[in-house]
């Protein structure tokens, strides 16, 4: 009796199985291979939040501004623009020859309906403070005025003018993000929020989404209406979802990925001998770093006890020993490569190995511990093997230089952010910003009073001003000092201790040509063309 | 018989609810939410997306608005994939995982019990230790180191099947994953078909079979291969959950966009709504598929009927 149930159980199984029919990605002409690792959560730009989701939403889309493959900002769907001496007002003149996908014209119009569904409340943008800056854009984001109070305004069909509330230097970096992008309003009124799906989706950029297949696949073909159609030179670009680095490997090695989004941690020497000039590793606007909780003892008052840890930690050692794949130990907050700036680095940063073990352990005594009683803390880091190496590490170096316990608890990203936002139980832990514009600012910023992003909850008055004086600053040689000094005001404090910056590393094929490194880590598909290898 | 089958359909509603209020309740103790991320928003911004996307209720309203939904057969928006609804997320993704598991399920019963007849039959010899030591292996190693395994010989040196999922690949792109899914069954099931034959070869009825002149193939066909089987069959419902649970495990490695793949992400993600949508789906189809069975059993047997 029980097997004849199994055998009814079986077929009634196979009655409900049916074809699966996805879509399925075309391959006609040259397409480009790409692994990315995470499925972009929406190609509607205001929904859209990931760099996963920018980097496909760059292809599909244009903005006013764009990069050249070495990261310069370069005219985009404007073809030049004017700033006001005051530097609150740019005027942009757009490219007549621009056009949708669908052969409408692009105009300034759709650019201002971009920027105000960008910040309307009801859009739930998380981008929605991108343009902070721009005229009315906070107060419309709090729902204290409409959307279209905003100070954007297109003169005619090809001028767009933006107004902003204080000067902002970095404001064109800021219009090559995805959030900045124009909006066919005709496509936005037919399909509501719900336009961003293949044969749907209107866009302006050197391609056009063709297909999708949810955690698997996107497509994208050649939008022949595009201005510069006669300079690209792929005619689609299938980006794969593999979220494991191992799996991307292999199917770089097995000939079917052009491009991965990254290697795998392991064995970096041994990818460095087997593929040699394809491995292409260069420094990225990323900073990964620990965080003490201020709010709470031991951290809560005691800079002495905070420069000692920071102080212990050999950074070299974790960049060339513990990683070397390439990082650049963190003596600063802001990484090295940021347009117009020279970051800051800590005052212990010119001292050698045993100098700064000498005084971080002075330190550490003035700080009220010792052999006998040492310092007992918990350090917390979501899990992953590169955090447990690194946190391993670090507690040997405060074990060995200084005697502290350190307690390693690895958590859940999720309940690690949760933590961390609470401020409550934390005592170290680690994190990381990275930036999303090439300006000091976007680093700087994170550690400000106001800011949601500063989980250590650091708060100092001098900075505070440096930063608002930099903010109102039209002049960049000044802005830069003003930046330059707040940065070594926060050091000095301690709020964070900067372990190392990131580096973007990809496999790309031979066949692939017109690939430039950057710190942005940026590579617009419009600018890549294959040819066979040699 | 049709007012059996009502019956049966409303009494698998409460158990259906209390699935899901149970599921709803544990995703929203995780600690975190669909929307939290190491770049905190401001605090205006979070507030407009939590309203945007009904996260600002209470829960025993989000409970109600999601039930209420449900009973229009909506499942809702997915949090992670903004662009899809998470009907649309399953329907694109369960029959993947169901091709998946069938042809595993198939490979593992042909491959498993032709193995297992071929040694029971050379029973002691090379061929039977070649086969017992193989199915041992199989049993032995968990299909995340198979896997890699497998990707590194056939599809990076030998090059002779896809690493991974390549939407272009037809169905070469299959083939390794069901061979890893169905690496532990085959070996189970070849274990389980070997010591059930070896029992039934030395029955009576056998030796008759044999005095009569049949042929050893013959013998097998007609006569022992249904007895041997009996052991296998029982073992078809655990085999089906471990292909389940295990498809899990292999969608990630492959990254086929199955269902596994999206249960695993969302409770990651922390995306409620394409997590319950999954727990539903599963909890619906098991109810539905003993539905069924059930009324087959009252169909063939109509001593059920009236019990």
């Amino acid at each position: 009796m029980k097997s004849t149930r199994l055998l009814l159980l079986l077929a009634a199984l196979s009655v409900v199985a049916v074809c699966s029919c996805s879509g399925d990605a075309p391959d006609t002409g040259v397409v480009l291979q790409r692994g990315i690792p995470s499925d972009p959560e929406s190609l509607d730009q205001h929904k859209a939040r990931s760099t996963q989701a920018a980097e496909v939403l760059r292809d599909i889309g244009e903005g006013l501004v764009a990069h050249s493959p070495t990261g310069e900002l370069v005219p985009a769907a404007a073809e030049r623009w004017n700033i006001s001496a005051d530097g609150r007002t740019y005027t942009f003149y757009l490219r007549e020859e621009a056009r949708w996908s669908n052969g409408d014209k692009v105009k300034a119009g759709h650019f201002v309906f971009g920027l105000r569904r960008l910040v309307a409340p009801a859009t739930g943008a998380f981008y929605a403070n991108m343009l902070e800056a721009v005229v009315n854009a906070p107060e419309i984001v709090a729902g204290e005025l409409p959307a279209d109070a905003l100070g954007v305004e297109a003169l005619d069909d090809w001028t767009l003018v933006l107004e902003l509330a204080r000067p902002t230097p970095y404001l064109l970096s800021l219009l090559t993000h995805p959030s900045t992008f124009p909006l066919h309003p005709a496509m936005v009124a037919e399909y509501g929020d719900r336009f961003a799906r293949p044969g749907k989706l209107l866009s302006n950029g050197a391609y056009v989404l063709d297909a999708r297949v949810p955690g698997s696949l996107i497509a994208l073909r050649r939008n022949e209406h595009y201005w510069n159609n006669a300079d690209t030179a792929l005619d689609g670009i299938n980006y794969h979802v593999i979220v494991q680095d191992t799996a991307e490997l292999n199917r770089y090695r097995a000939g079917e990925l052009h491009i991965t989004s990254t290697v795998p941690p392991d064995n970096f020497v041994g990818l460095q001998a087997q593929f040699g000039s394809e491995l292409r590793v260069a420094p990225y606007l990323g900073v990964y770093y620990y965080g003490y909780n201020l709010r709470r003892p031991p951290f809560k008052g005691n800079v002495e006890l905070r420069e000692a840890l920071s102080m212990a930690v050999d950074r070299e050692q974790l960049a060339n020993k513990i990683l070397g794949r390439g990082e650049i130990a963190a003596l600063s907050w802001v990484p090295p490569g940021v347009a117009s700036y020279e970051p800051t680095v800590f005052s212990f940063a010119s001292l050698a190995k045993h100098e700064r073990e000498t005084l971080a352990r002075r330190l550490y005594k003035e700080a009220g511990y010792s052999d006998a009683k040492p310092l007992k803390i918990e350090l917390r880091y979501n899990t992953s093997d590169t955090n447990k190496k690194i946190a391993v590490a670090v507690q040997s170096m405060w074990r060995d230089v200084l005697g502290v316990e350190t307690t390693l608890i690895n958590e859940e990203f999720q309940v690690l952010l949760s933590n961390m936002r609470d401020a409550e139980i934390t005592q170290v832990f680690r994190s990381s910003w990275v930036g999303d514009y090439n300006d000091a600012h976007t680093f700087l910023s994170v550690l400000q009073a106001g800011s949601a992003a500063n989980m250590p909850r650091y708060a100092n008055d001098e900075y505070e001003s440096l930063m608002e004086r930099a903010a109102n600053q039209v002049d960049p040689e000044r802005r830069k000092l003003y930046l330059e000094e707040a940065e070594r005001v926060m050091l000095a404090d301690h709020p964070v201790i900067p372990l190392y910056f990131y580096v973007s590393k990809h496999l790309v094929s031979p066949e692939v040509r017109g690939w430039g490194d950057n710190v942005l880590d940026y590579h617009y598909s419009q600018h890549l063309s294959l040819s066979a290898a040699e | 018989m049709l007012r059996y089958t009502l019956l049966r359909v409303l009494g698998a509603i409460p158990t259906l609810l209390l699935v899901i209020i149970l599921a709803f309740l544990m995703v929203h103790a995780a600690p975190g939410g669909p929307f939290d991320d190491e770049r905190v928003l401001p605090a205006d911004v979070e507030a407009n997306i939590a309203r945007a996307y009904n996260l600002d209720e209470p829960l025993p309203k989000q409970l109600l608005r999601y039930l209420g939904g449900l009973v229009q057969g909506d499942l809702g928006p997915s949090y992670r994939y903004r662009d899809h609804t998470v009907s649309e997320l399953i329907g694109a993704a369960f029959p993947l995982s169901l091709k998946l598991g069938a042809m595993a399920m198939a490979l593992a019963i042909v491959v498993g019990v032709s193995a297992g007849t071929v040694a029971a039959l050379k029973q002691g010899t090379y061929v039977d230790r070649l086969v017992m030591a193989f199915s041992m292996t199989g049993i032995s190693i968990p299909v995340f180191v198979v896997a890699p395994i497998l990707v590194l010989f056939l599809a990076v040196k030998l090059q002779w099947l896809p690493a991974g999922w390549s939407s272009s690949a037809g169905i070469s792109r299959m083939m390794l994953p069901v061979i890893t899914l169905a690496l532990p069954q085959i070996a189970y099931i070849a274990r389980l078909t070997r010591a059930s034959m070896i029992d039934v070869l030395g029955r009576d009825f056998i030796r008759t079979a044999r005095a009569q002149g049949l042929g050893t193939m013959t013998v097998v066909r007609l006569h022992a291969l249904k007895p041997a089987m009996l052991p296998v069959l029982s073992y078809m419902g655990p085999a089906i959950a471990a292909i389940l649970t295990g498809s899990v495990v292999v969608e990630e490695i492959f990254g086929i966009p199955g269902l596994g793949q999206f249960f695993v992400r969302g409770a990651l993600n922390r995306d409620y709504t394409l997590v319950l949508g999954i727990v539903v789906f599963y909890a619906a189809l098991i109810v539905f598929l003993n539905l069924v069975v059930d009324v087959l059993y009252g169909a063939i047997d109509p001593r059920v009927r009236y019990r």
